[in-house]
């Protein structure tokens, strides 16, 4: 089945723009790898940049500079490096996402944040923004909570129930700090995800205050 | 260049031609001409993401040897020159200036979703798709324009366009979303629609 849920307008055009930060990209590239249909609206997005550049000004450039570049170019340069050997077999996981990760699920070392619930943090360095996989039990509640900021999810395997969508592989869900929302897994196989956010989810309810810093979500 | 500016077309078409003949001949007249077309742009672009005037000559020489190395991957049915020599930018800029890697998908990835099969005719629409997008940048009213600029080549946040234009964030989304959606129309996809 196709994706149903796609990137923002204003997300594919920062990403599209380069401004977006590392974590949040990750997102939007792996989503990318998922979605011709979205590959179709980032190409226009790198459209605009393209004609953006075609309207800005001519810069005055330094005498030297094109002499120099054509003598750059007449360089020997070395072989390109070797096309890298690529797996085969049943991949769960998309690029750029796996390697982030390190491998593919069958390769990822989990570590249980709540009862049905278990995460990996992924350190991107320099990024405020933190990125995570989220694995939850087929159908877990995730506590409800807000957000002080914007909460992006990707879904890549099993299906997550958010108000009154089901999202599935591929599917994207954007909420922001007017969002309160109670997703749960599907039923049949775990959900597992991508998360990114910008700062700490607020949880709703004395228990799930108290499960915060365990979560540390 | 100056004779190719009665037709921004065709001069489009030639400079497409350049990255072609590097690709195939090592053509350093076609890389001269793609040169003085694109180097004093991209100086202009390094500095508005906030480079010194040395600086941006220094990126915009390595913009340009990528240019001249990799023009085998230019497929002028998917992205006119200035499109494409603009990714290579952006790229180097998100390097230098973020100090970030820029994630982006593989297509040779064994998990990597291809595109569809095309018919004919959405494979010509493809191929106008640029010229759709230009067509309509040219339509956007001067409030859109100056949101796009600054949101791409000055690296603003939603938040500080916000402040810069004394708009609320809201309204500097929702003309960042209502230009895209022109955009998007022109391209004759209909978004399914982020949530």
């Amino acid at each position: 089945m196709s994706v149903q849920f796609h990137v923002s307008d204003d997300l594919l055009l920062s990403y599209a723009a380069g401004t977006l930060d590392e974590a949040s990209s990750l997102l939007v590239a792996t989503h990318l790898a998922l979605c011709p249909h979205c590959r179709a609206r980032n190409a226009a997005a790198d459209a605009v940049g393209g004609q953006l550049l075609e309207a800005l000004p001519a810069a005055d450039l330094s005498d030297g500079l094109m002499p120099s570049v054509m003598a750059q170019l007449r360089r020997p340069t070395a072989a390109p490096p070797p096309v890298p050997v690529r797996p085969t077999s049943d991949i769960v996981i998309p690029e750029p996402l796996r390697s982030y990760l390190g491998g593919d699920l069958a390769s990822l070392r989990w570590k249980r944040v709540a009862p049905r619930v278990q995460q990996i943090v992924i350190d991107i360095p320099g990024c405020r923004p933190q990125a995570r996989m989220l694995r939850f039990q087929c159908g877990t509640q995730v506590p409800a909570h807000s957000h002080a900021g914007r909460e992006l999810t990707l879904v890549l395997s099993g299906s997550l129930c958010d108000r009154d969508a089901v999202l599935q592989r591929g599917d994207v869900a954007e909420t922001d700090e007017q969002t309160e929302h109670q997703p749960h897994a599907g039923p049949g196989e775990d959900c597992i995800c991508l998360a990114v956010t910008d700062a700490p989810l607020r949880f709703k309810g004395v228990l799930a205050r108290l499960m915060q810093p365990l979560l540390r979500i | 260049m100056d004779e190719l500016r009665s037709d921004p077309s065709d001069c489009k078409d030639v400079l497409s031609g350049c990255i072609v003949r590097i690709a195939e001949a090592q053509d350093e007249a076609a890389f001269e001409m793609l040169f003085r077309h694109f180097a004093p742009r991209l100086k202009s672009y390094f500095t508005k993401r906030g480079s010194d005037p040395a600086m941006a000559e220094e990126i915009t020489q390595e913009a340009m040897v990528s240019v001249w190395k990799n023009a085998a991957q230019f497929d002028p049915e998917r992205a006119s020159a200035a499109t494409w020599i603009f990714t290579i930018a952006r790229n180097l800029s998100v390097d230098r200036f973020r100090r970030m890697r820029r994630p982006s998908f593989d297509p040779n990835d064994p998990a990597f979703i291809p595109d569809d099969e095309e018919p004919p005719d959405r494979l010509l629409e493809r191929a106008e798709a640029e010229q759709k997008v230009r067509d309509v940048m040219n339509t956007l009213s001067p409030n859109e324009k100056n949101v796009l600029m600054l949101s791409f080549y000055e690296d603003r946040s939603h938040g500080e366009i916000a402040q810069r234009l004394g708009l609320p964030v809201g309204t500097v989304k929702s003309r960042i979303r209502l230009a895209f959606g022109k955009l998007r129309a022109a391209l004759g996809g209909d978004s399914g629609a982020g949530r």
